[in-house]
């Protein structure tokens, strides 16, 4: 033990103090390390939702960063005596399942015009079996996703970055882009064959991923499905839809659910050995298919503080028997969104494009 | 003469090495789930969720422990702001080990999100589903953490300075 001053102690060990500073300053680097900061070239859920802000002409606060545009559902969902079979999870037992979501334009901008913006919809959904694990879900109406990876939905994203000139993409730019994802040119190509349903209600939407569902005996099976629509199919004509109003397609489904439920099968569609997990490939048609269950949409209203604006509809909010797979696609989802929600949540948020409606019935 | 070096109780001995183990286990696992967007955000946010409970449920024995067995008094000589600085850093390391858990407990909470830990236990929400509280707690558990993490690193360059300059007893009663 000693009794001398402090700095004198530290004057006579120089070699035991650089120890020290040496050990502390490893600590400090190996945590920025690890948190990125000497990986350049590493997208986090920050700089992706930074780019897909700059894609949108700048953050639009207490919005969603993607998919902006939407509207508050409710209902219910009832499943099929076989949806058991494939998964163990809750909202699978047969018994009444309280259901919330929204529906949603893919778009950064909250106040897009329905008659211009992409022909891309979404279907988020909440189903909430009593004193059960909940399954969170968000479902888009496309043959299959642009990108197969994280990296290249950031590419994506900042090649689709109007030039501040312009106000457009640079063409070369997303040539590029184009040259180096021909996943993303078929992509296009599918989008541009598909019929664009004339709106939400009669429109089916594909969970476009792949997740595993683990029966009750643990038997794993890669799943995808879709949320096939009982209302029949039509299409608009481009002169009809430009004739519509700038949010044609909340007041149409505002005006359908005032009329009655709005319906939909939930179909899992089963992997063959073999078929790619790859959000980019479509599986082929005869796919073994499996009716899991009926959605019943009985109420819609705008968006507000409480209902499903303050949601998160994190693709891993998974129940029991349903796990994620090897596709990366969700995960990055899960990353983006939690970035996305934290940011909107703590800001003033101003009313939706479609405010202050309600139809149907309950909840 | 021979002094003989007078020690934390084994359980405090545990409590302190695991624990540190697990804290340092935590900020590592927390600050690189955040930077990535690969399938390892999930699966560290996942084990960032099960430590942290793990954590609450050990700096609670761990108080006790210390409340019903006293610590052994710092050196004698010890000046007067190495021992302000030395008990003020407990205090502070103490309320962050609390904190941060009841911070991300509370945060998950606002944020409307189940809560499960080491896979299947299900916690209850400590707090309403309220979008704004999250995004106040989400901030606070970030600034916390890395309080947590700078006084980690002072407790640990103040151990070494006891241990290799001061050369007293205060690593010793740890180990």
């Amino acid at each position: 033990m000693s009794t001398q001053p402090t700095i004198d102690l530290l004057k006579q060990n120089p070699g035991r103090v650089i120890f020290i500073g040496a050990v502390l300053a490893a600590a400090i680097c190996a945590f920025a390390y690890t948190g990125g900061f000497f990986s350049p070239h590493r997208i986090s859920a920050n700089r992706l939702v930074d780019a897909i802000e700059v894609s949108g002409g700048g953050a639009h606060e207490g919005f969603r960063r993607a998919h902006a545009k939407g509207i508050c559902v409710a209902g219910t969902f009832l499943a099929s005596a076989e949806a058991k079979t494939l998964s163990r999870a809750a909202v699978f037992s047969g018994d009444v399942v309280p259901v919330t979501g929204r529906f949603a334009e893919a778009t950064p901008d909250p106040f897009t015009n329905d008659t211009t913006t992409a022909p891309v919809r979404s279907m988020a959904l909440r189903l909430q079996p009593p004193h059960a694990d909940e399954w969170r879900t968000g479902m888009n109406d496309t043959p299959g996703l642009h990108v197969s990876t994280p990296q290249a939905f950031y590419e994506n994203v900042v090649a689709s970055t109007p030039d501040p000139g312009t106000g457009k993409p640079d063409p070369a730019r997303m040539q590029a882009y184009l040259d180096r994802h021909p996943e993303t040119v078929a992509f296009l190509a599918r989008l541009k064959a598909r019929p664009f349903s004339s709106g939400f209600a009669n429109d089916s939407y594909n969970s476009v991923n792949g997740f595993i569902f683990v029966s009750g005996d643990g038997k794993r099976r890669l799943v995808r499905w879709t949320m096939q629509a009982e209302d029949p199919f039509s299409t608009l004509s481009p002169e009809d839809r430009a004739a519509r109003s700038a949010n044609y397609e909340f007041d149409d489904l505002l005006a359908r659910v005032a009329r009655g439920p709005i319906k939909w099968q939930l179909i899992a569609i089963l992997a063959t050995p073999g078929d790619p997990n790859k959000a980019t490939e479509v599986w082929p048609e005869d796919r073994q298919k499996v009716a899991l269950g009926e959605l019943t949409i009985a109420h819609v209203e705008s968006e507000t503080r409480g209902n499903c604006q303050d949601v998160n509809y994190d693709p891993l909010v998974l129940p029991s028997g349903i796990d994620p797979s090897d596709d990366p696609i969700p995960y990055a989802r899960s990353a983006a969104y939690s970035t996305s929600f934290r940011r909107r949540a703590g800001e003033t948020k101003p009313p939706s494009a479609v405010a202050n409606q309600s139809a149907g019935t309950g909840p | 003469m021979i002094q003989t070096v007078q020690r934390f109780n084994l359980l405090a001995r545990l409590l302190h090495w695991t624990m540190a183990a697990l804290i340092l286990t935590m900020a590592f696992v927390g600050i690189g789930m955040v930077s990535t967007l690969s399938p390892k955000y999930h699966q560290l946010l996942s084990l960032h969720k099960s430590v942290g409970s793990l954590i609450l449920v050990l700096v609670a024995v761990r108080l006790v422990n210390r409340l019903l067995n006293p610590p052994p008094p710092l050196p004698l000589d010890l000046p007067g702001w190495q021992q302000f600085l030395a008990t003020g850093s407990h205090v502070i390391l103490y309320a962050l080990m609390f904190a941060l858990p009841l911070v991300g407990w509370s945060m998950l909470s606002a944020g409307g999100y189940p809560i499960v830990v080491f896979g299947a236990i299900h916690l209850p929400p400590l707090l309403p589903h309220n979008a704004p509280v999250f995004a106040l707690l989400r901030t606070t558990h970030t600034v916390l953490a890395l309080l947590l993490f700078a006084t980690f690193l002072g407790h640990l360059g103040a151990a070494l300075f006891h241990a290799l300059i001061r050369r007293d007893d205060v690593l010793k009663s740890m180990v």
